[in-house]
């Protein structure tokens, strides 16, 4: 890795670590306000956020210092992870168990594997059309007719979600940025990373407090302000990051709006199966945040779009 | 079988402990496995965890998510004529679980399995049993529980008779299947039980396995 690039992670690590030292003394002022032995829920739900997101930056930072294969295994057990609580809750009968296994055990590994090759176009395809195909047959060889296109189709889900989407994000090292410097395409993650968690912050709190109009009433709380005030906010940070990307300044400004807008859809997604299923949360691995589903479901949407773009603009 | 666990050497204890943190890290790795304290603390007091049976990968799972100096004093019981039967069981079964392990062969045994399930209970230990006696492949959430649980109860009555439901087993590993699946297991213990003065043996089971059955969650699925 060059100088240069190692100089801008750790400029960034310091100034995300600045910020997450303001929010955790900014919660411990608020705890400090409370009478004595009292402790208010909406602090509490806070800080464990903030402990969350020390331990997400502190692992990204270490794994994009680390190099190429150490971010992989970071978002290939994300993938993992996620895939993990999404079969928890699909459903599935006894004929699905072998392909369900090589879903998690043989696909997942071998499109990581074509993702550290940068064979680009497999990785493109393998999982929409070749897992897509094999699998059912697995299943449909263990002679299972009931329910037999809701099995298959809940398992494909799956895959394209925790697995193909995901993997998105680690594409983006294959991405040649160019002019001798083609390791800097690692800052792309760090650049997608956080202008997504940002936009996602701001929709959040600004929807609790001026939200109006509900996007979709019976899926979730997200208001119409919220959601404009998070790509506007993610649009602001991401032309404040250009400088680690090939964008240009409004390049970068358009890049963060777009991925922040398909993350906050994709949360809304996200909300539309929670609901269906009856989960609150998808497991309880990540404290304050629910499951890693629960964290990923912005990027999950936000990655292959930001991928495909990055490539035919700037490729 | 011996109620008085031999001592045994340095090497072979070594490689004991050593398999069961490979294992505790195998189950988390594939089931995430968490322990929901719903009606008691996890507390180092003697106790006997009860537990539904529906696969057998659910004692190395209930084993896996007590804290490690609970789990350092819990013998699950397990049925001699399985973990005896090739030397690599013998050693797992006996030396990392630690089991009690009792004859099920009601005629063939020449030992009372009562026996050396009290004898560990008076070295102090805590137990995990599994009153159904064989793995459930029914539709039912529970089969009729075996006796032994009363007994220990009425033997010992001091002891805390924890319930505890193993969620998702028969999904991550049913009968007849190698690979485990990837998903979430939690194993939820409720509030304990014990024999009530001059209760008798039918009352007390039904009792134990509606506390147990009361832990389960919610199937998850409820496709249309």
């Amino acid at each position: 890795m060059t100088s240069q690039t190692t100089l801008d992670i750790l400029l960034l690590s310091f100034g995300v670590i600045g910020l997450l030292t303001a929010l955790t003394l900014l919660g411990e002022f608020l705890r400090a306000r409370q009478p004595e032995g009292r402790a208010d829920p909406v602090v509490e739900t806070f800080m464990t956020r903030v402990h969350s997101w020390w331990a997400m930056v502190i692992l990204l930072s270490l794994a994009v210092l680390t190099g190429e294969v150490a971010v992989l295994l970071l978002f290939a057990f994300a993938s993992f992870a996620a895939l993990r609580e999404f079969l928890t809750y699909a459903y599935k009968r006894r004929a699905d168990h072998l392909s369900l296994a090589l879903a998690a055990f043989v696909i997942l590994p071998l499109q990581y594997v074509f993702v550290g090759l940068g064979w680009t176009g497999l990785l493109a395809v393998f999982i929409p059309v070749y897992a897509f195909l094999l699998l059912p047959i697995v299943s449909a060889l263990r002679g299972d007719p009931q329910r037999f296109l809701v099995r298959v189709a809940e398992m494909q889900w799956g895959l394209m979600i925790c697995v193909f989407c995901v993997s998105h994000v680690p594409a983006l090292l294959t991405y040649e940025v160019g002019d001798g410097a083609e390791d800097r395409s690692v800052l792309l993650i760090v650049f997608l990373a956080m202008v997504v968690q940002f936009g996602e912050f701001f929709d959040y709190y600004a929807g609790r407090r001026f939200g109006r109009r509900k996007l979709a009433p019976a899926v979730s709380p997200k208001t119409l302000e919220g959601v404009l005030t998070g790509i506007a906010a993610a649009a602001l940070i991401g032309a404040g990051l250009s400088w680690i990307t090939p964008f240009g300044l409004a390049g970068a400004a358009a890049m963060a709006a777009m991925a922040a807008a398909a993350g906050m859809f994709g949360s809304l997604v996200f909300a539309a199966i929670k609901r269906d299923k009856c989960v609150k949360d998808w497991s309880h691995l990540i404290p304050g945040q629910g499951g890693f589903l629960d964290q990923l479901a912005g990027v999950i949407f936000a990655a292959p779009l930001f991928y495909h773009v990055t490539l035919l603009v700037w490729g | 079988m011996a109620a008085q666990t031999p001592r045994r050497s340095l090497p072979r204890r070594v490689a004991a402990r050593a398999v069961g943190h490979v294992l505790v890290f195998v189950a988390r790795f594939i089931t995430a496995v968490r322990a929901d304290w719903r009606g008691v603390e996890p507390v180092a007091r003697q106790r006997v965890y009860y537990a539904n049976h529906v696969s057998n990968a659910d004692m190395p799972m209930i084993w896996a998510c007590l804290p490690a100096h609970i789990r350092r004093r819990t013998r699950p019981v397990a049925a001699a004529d399985y973990w005896l039967k090739t030397p690599l069981r013998a050693f797992v079964g006996p030396e990392v679980f630690n089991c009690v392990l009792v004859d099920r062969r009601r005629e063939e045994r020449t030992e009372d399995p009562m026996e050396a399930i009290l004898a560990a209970l008076d070295e102090g230990s805590s137990l995990i049993i599994f009153p159904e006696g064989n793995r459930n492949m029914g539709d039912e959430p529970l089969l009729p529980f075996r006796a032994g649980l009363y007994n220990i109860g009425k033997a010992r009555p001091d002891v805390d008779l924890v319930p505890a439901w193993i969620a998702n087993l028969n999904e991550i590993m049913p009968k007849g299947e190698v690979i485990p699946l990837p998903l979430i297991c939690t194993v939820t213990f409720g509030a304990p039980v014990r024999v009530a003065e001059g209760e008798n043996r039918g009352n007390f089971l039904a009792r134990a396995a509606a506390a147990l059955v009361a832990l389960r969650p919610e199937p998850p699925d409820t496709a249309p």
